[in-house]
């Protein structure tokens, strides 16, 4: 195994001051009036990433993990050339293809036949090759019939289609990619995922940026998470996504301190104080991956001794579809007496089978002797569910399929045809 | 320097497309298309041929002054449109900077070449005009591409100062009109150069466009070759084109950060 891409000690500084004010040539010149032999005040910078330093071999599918703003892209930029490191330095061995938009060059006047030679030749295509090529991206992208139209009247997905054919058949040595497979209809994503597949089966070396876990996790062998500019870690996909996950917890923000909330009512002998959701290993999480179990804890307070409580809970989908409820009493648990002090009660959910998104969570407590409530809160806290590749597949899954998955799987045997393609199978192997 | 020359010299195919694609857009829905570029030059000949040729009655050095004009203005037309398409090239395409990689310099490149084509037009127009005025052309018509390729230059060299010093000030994209405007006036395109009091003529020749018009014309009317004319333009013209290509080259690295 060769060595790909090499990144040694990369540091990116930018000038915030440079940005917002100096854009005006008569900022400087004031300043110049004003104080001709001062220097400047220095400008204030942040540092998009810092000491960065990793290598990646020839073959290898990185997938780089972060929040929103950690450096990834700033990363990808500085491997692409677009822009330039304040110190340290890549290498890259081979052609390097940077797919940070589809379809970025593409332009509207022009039609896709021009844009596809246009596109290509910028992208680091010759004539020739694009020539050879021409038919294969056309097919690829699916949109025949309007080669000769202006990109203009294509759809954004059209056009996003487009761009990816393109990029697809760059036939680089080192292919970064950012975001893209965000783009499209589930039958182009899966042409897409193909084309990286074959990239990987070819010894391409693929670096791959994402917020889809599914995808990073289905696609790349190993994980980088790049967090506050610098490599937090570095190793096999899943234990990185695992790590990154639990970040989301941490111990003040996921329990949620009840004593303030305003829709409350009861009596308030008892009272919920705060709610936590915890992962497996017993560490609070603000975010949980859908299918993964969780333990969501509620922490009360007992003014006074209580006789046969019940304690219950309500998830509500933001529209305020109650998914489920349920409580101890339901369960059949008959709790004969709560001391005066602090306590709390786990309701251990084995898989979370909760499609992602937003959901609210009520709380209720009250008496199995009679119809009194002792405290009564809705929707105090919300519990929010990532995606995950729930059915081992790379698409997309998400409020727009419902509220709840099942355990499920599909038979095709019933069909009698050898063309069906299980793409979650391909994924793995 | 060597390194980027060479860079640059590999992506030539680039340079091709983009200007290609500079010229494919820009008369895209014109109905008049590319008769634009004869439209443009003509107009102001007209115009200048009124105010200035009867009106004031400028001299013309013994050429009609229409042709005069005209002459002029085939090449200051590619420079002044040029130079304010050369200038925001980095600007306008501010997504392509952002987004792929490529030597930079393709861009301002790219737009001083996709300009030629108007050039060829407006100068198929000028064969017209040499027919109808019955001006024989010198065998001297053949030196004409020296001052075509040194306008070229010369839009280079100021077109590269002027982009990359557009991304970080946008005050350049003021200054571009305002400069031409001047330029117009400041180089003999309405009058010849020996219109002007003897003191002022050393000023003009400072002006790099005052030597390749004054060459132009001399190519194809003939006269008196004014040399110094010719070489302070050419000392200017590479300077400017050393010190733009200079700046654009410190500056290129951090375009993507800032435009």
């Amino acid at each position: 195994m060769t060595e790909s891409i090499t990144v040694e000690g990369l540091s990116k500084r930018y000038e915030i001051g440079a940005l917002r004010q100096e854009t005006q040539l008569r900022d400087q010149l004031v300043h110049l009036l004003r104080a001709p032999f001062r220097r400047r005040a220095p400008k204030e910078a942040i540092w998009a990433l810092r000491d960065v330093t990793f290598n990646v071999q020839q073959g290898e599918v990185v997938g780089i993990i972060g929040r929103n703003g950690a450096g990834k892209s700033t990363l990808l930029k500085i491997l692409s050339k677009i822009t330039y490191p304040t110190s340290g330095r890549v290498r890259a061995h081979g052609r390097v293809a940077a797919l940070l938009e589809v379809g970025a060059g593409f332009h509207e006047e022009l039609t896709g036949r021009e844009n596809i030679f246009l596109n290509g030749s910028i992208m680091g295509m010759k004539k020739k090759e694009v020539d050879a090529k021409f038919d294969a991206i056309v097919e690829f992208s699916g949109v025949e019939r309007f080669i000769d139209t202006p990109i203009k009247r294509y759809s954004s997905g059209m056009r996003s289609r487009l761009g990816f054919a393109v990029a697809a058949h760059l036939d680089p040595d080192v292919l970064v990619v950012d975001e893209v497979l965000a783009v499209g209809d589930a039958a182009f994503q899966k042409k897409c995922i193909n084309a990286m597949h074959e990239l990987r089966g070819g010894g391409r070396t693929v670096l791959f940026v994402s917020h889809n876990m599914a995808a990073v996790e289905n696609l790349c062998s190993r994980g980088i998470w790049i967090a506050n500019g610098s490599v937090r870690l570095d190793g096999p996909t899943h234990s990185v996504i695992e790590a990154y996950m639990a970040s989301f917890s941490s111990s003040t923000g996921a329990a949620r301190e009840l004593g303030a909330a305003d829709a409350r009512r009861g009596g308030g002998e008892i009272r919920y104080t705060r709610v936590e959701f915890l992962s497996g290993d017993g560490k609070s999480q603000s975010v949980i991956r859908a299918g993964k179990s969780v333990v969501i804890r509620l922490h009360y307070r007992a003014n006074e001794p209580i006789e046969r409580p019940n304690f219950g809970i309500s998830i509500v989908s933001e529209l305020g579809t109650v998914v489920t409820h349920t409580t101890t009493w339901l369960h059949g648990l008959d709790i004969p007496l709560v001391p005066t002090g602090e306590g709390h009660v786990d309701l251990e959910i084995d898989s979370l089978n909760l499609l992602p998104g937003r959901y609210l969570v009520s709380l209720l407590l009250n008496s199995c002797l009679s119809q009194h409530t002792y405290d009564l809160l809705e929707n105090p806290v919300h519990l929010d569910v990532e995606e995950a590749p729930i059915y081992g597949s790379t698409r997309h899954i998400d409020s727009r399929y419902g509220l709840v998955f099942f355990p499920q799987r599909w038979r095709l045997e019933g069909i009698g045809s050898r063309t069906v393609i299980d793409l979650s199978s391909a994924a793995h192997g | 320097m060597g390194e980027w020359t060479s860079e640059i010299w590999r992506c030539r195919e680039i340079l091709y497309f983009l200007a290609w694609r500079d010229v494919k857009v820009r008369y895209k829905q014109a109905a008049l298309g590319v008769a634009w570029a004869v439209l443009q030059p003509l107009f102001t000949m007209t115009v200048f041929t009124f105010f200035f040729g009867r009106l004031a009655g400028i001299p013309s050095e013994g050429v009609p002054y229409p042709l005069f004009s005209y002459s002029a203005l085939v090449l200051w037309t590619y420079f002044s449109v040029t130079l304010s398409q050369v200038g925001n090239s980095l600007v306008s395409n501010s997504s392509l900077i952002t987004k792929i990689y490529f030597p930079r310099v393709l861009l301002p490149a790219a737009a001083a070449f996709g300009g030629l084509l108007d050039l060829v037009v407006s100068s198929a127009f000028l064969v017209g005009m040499l027919l109808y005025y019955h001006v024989t052309p010198r065998w001297t018509v053949l030196l004409t591409p020296i001052f075509v390729g040194q306008s070229v230059l010369l839009v280079m060299g100021v077109g590269m100062l002027l982009a990359a010093l557009n991304v970080r000030y946008r005050d350049v994209k003021y200054t571009i009109p305002f400069l031409i405007q001047i330029g117009l006036f400041v180089t003999p395109i309405i009058y010849p150069v020996s219109f002007l009091p003897q003191r002022f003529q050393g000023w003009l020749a400072l002006n790099p466009m005052t030597g390749v018009i004054q060459g132009f014309r001399t190519c194809l009317f003939g006269g008196r070759v004014d040399w110094e004319i010719i070489a302070c333009s050419w000392v200017v013209t590479l300077a400017l084109l050393l010190v733009g290509g200079l700046h654009f080259r410190s500056t290129e690295r951090v375009f993507a950060d800032i435009v």
